[in-house]
């Protein structure tokens, strides 16, 4: 079972590493707009969490995420199905 | 948000480009005078970036078939072969692509992005597993989007990184779609197909190779990288396309499997496209036939890019895998790319640009591709052109850009 916590503590670390801490990490940062992110670097910043947590993160579950919050819920989502 | 509000990025990028005077985008060959070379800004130039990997778009016989077609069934067959008809050609072009490859049976497609769009979201749908390389083809991507199965991306050529997957997906892992491309289209690296096949006898599953830029290239019969590797057996599904070795529009599917027939019926980019035109079909079968015996194409295309590759190494480029028809300059900055490319198209070599996202890792590249129709003195004038340029990387000086 994956817990909330840990997976924002682990998206939020990765996320720091990948922007060199250049813009602070709340649940609230989006992920395109404030950190210009692509959707490709998204999916890249989550070889390294799925390497993490030991899953496989479907590529449309990128979908409706906007915000660290959203694709946290998202990863959450997966360890419930499971 | 207005409806055209989405194209503002795209606007800002068009301006940089026409205010730096360069449009990789939006080429004009106003004539061609050959596989190898056209006019270009009214220069002849040599065309070292349309993957005509054979030649054969002006072989006697591609083009007699052509003709004869042309004049006894027309220009055009004006609707899909689901609602309006198969001609003959269609069907015999399906048994000599399944007899090339000793597979069951072959589906035609339209195009080869129709093709990988047209397995995928014919062959997959909601409930069913995808796992494909990261670097795979927009039209693998699109395929998967459009047939609404859960897409999983592995790190590109990482068999090992499959193979977690797999693991993870347990039970689900013995009915999940696994798929490579033989030769990646950006660098020009090739699959560890074998490793992937063992990956794949471990876990089960099945898999789709797209050949489209290894047909007719690797392999003692051009049947691709699986044939090259001896793991032909192990590929269910193998896609290709007419528009890169065969000289033609199209693409393709072969596999042993029954079940590939009935893709046609539940494949939307099968069932709603227009079929290929008499003189296309007629031009792919007899590329093919040629394709099939043509160990000496093969050969020349060999000599050609091992010749542009070390010559590039000599120059110390760096280059973005080993020798392949597909031949990646990797530079850094977006910038310095495109000024790279308008400096060898002024120099009378046509090459591609490609940038980030369509790149994998963010690097520009300059990519080259290869034909058994180059001579050694045109890969040398392409070599020259490099060689001219190479200060302009080093220092990034800036390259006078805007066309004479």
């Amino acid at each position: 079972m994956l817990e909330y916590p840990e997976i924002l503590a682990t998206l939020s670390a990765e996320l720091k590493s990948s922007t060199q801490g250049r813009v602070p990490i709340t649940e609230d940062t989006d992920l395109l707009s404030e950190l210009n992110l692509d959707s490709l670097q998204v999916m890249n910043l989550l070889l390294h969490v799925e390497d993490h947590f030991d899953i496989s993160i479907p590529v449309s579950i990128l979908a409706g995420v906007k915000t660290v919050r959203d694709l946290a819920q998202q990863i959450e989502k997966l360890g419930h199905k499971g | 948000m207005g409806l055209f509000d989405k194209f503002d990025g795209l606007k800002a990028a068009r301006r940089d480009l026409e205010t730096l005077g360069i449009d990789p985008f939006g080429v004009e060959i106003e004539r061609i005078l050959s596989p190898t070379e056209g006019v270009i800004h009214g220069r002849r130039t040599i065309l070292a970036g349309t993957n005509n990997y054979l030649g054969l778009t002006f072989h006697p016989e591609t083009l007699a078939a052509a003709r004869r077609a042309l004049d006894a069934e027309g220009t055009g067959t004006t609707g899909s072969r689901m609602a309006n008809g198969s001609y003959s050609a269609h069907r015999r072009l399906e048994e000599e692509l399944a007899a090339f490859y000793g597979a069951r049976d072959a589906i035609v497609f339209s195009t080869g992005y129709l093709a990988n769009l047209g397995m995928l979201a014919g062959l997959t749908g909601p409930g069913d597993v995808v796992l494909l390389d990261a670097d795979s083809h927009a039209s693998i991507y699109d395929g998967c989007r459009l047939s609404g199965a859960e897409i999983i991306r592995f790190r590109h050529n990482d068999a090992a990184d499959l193979a977690k997957r797999m693991r993870r997906l347990g039970a689900r892992a013995a009915d999940a779609l696994i798929v490579i491309e033989g030769i990646y289209s950006m660098l020009g690296d090739r699959a560890p197909v074998k490793e992937i096949v063992a990956v794949k006898r471990e876990y089960g599953g099945y898999l789709l190779v797209d050949e489209a830029h290894s047909l007719g290239v690797l392999g003692d019969r051009g049947r691709g990288l699986v044939e090259e590797q001896g793991v032909l057996a192990d590929a269910d599904f193998i896609v290709g396309t007419f528009s890169k070795s065969l000289g033609g529009t199209g693409g393709f599917c072969v596999s042993n499997l029954p079940a590939l027939q009935l893709v046609r019926y539940s494949s939307r980019p099968y069932i709603f496209t227009a079929s290929p035109s008499p003189t296309t079909i007629a031009s792919t079968r007899q590329a093919l036939a040629i394709l099939a015996t043509g160990r000496d194409l093969r050969a020349r295309l060999r000599e050609n890019y091992l010749r542009l590759h070390s010559g590039l190494s000599a120059l110390g480029y760096r280059l973005g895998a080993p020798a392949s028809p597909v031949v990646a300059v990797v530079l850094g900055e977006r910038l310095q790319a495109l000024r790279f490319w308008n400096g060898l198209l002024r120099r009378g070599v046509y090459v591609n640009v490609m940038l980030p996202p369509a790149t994998p890792n963010g690097v520009s590249l300059i990519r080259c591709s290869l034909s058994a129709a180059h001579s050694a003195a045109q890969i040398d004038a392409v070599c020259a052109a490099f060689a001219d340029l190479r200060g302009t990387v080093e220092a990034g000086a800036p390259e006078r850009v805007t066309e004479t």
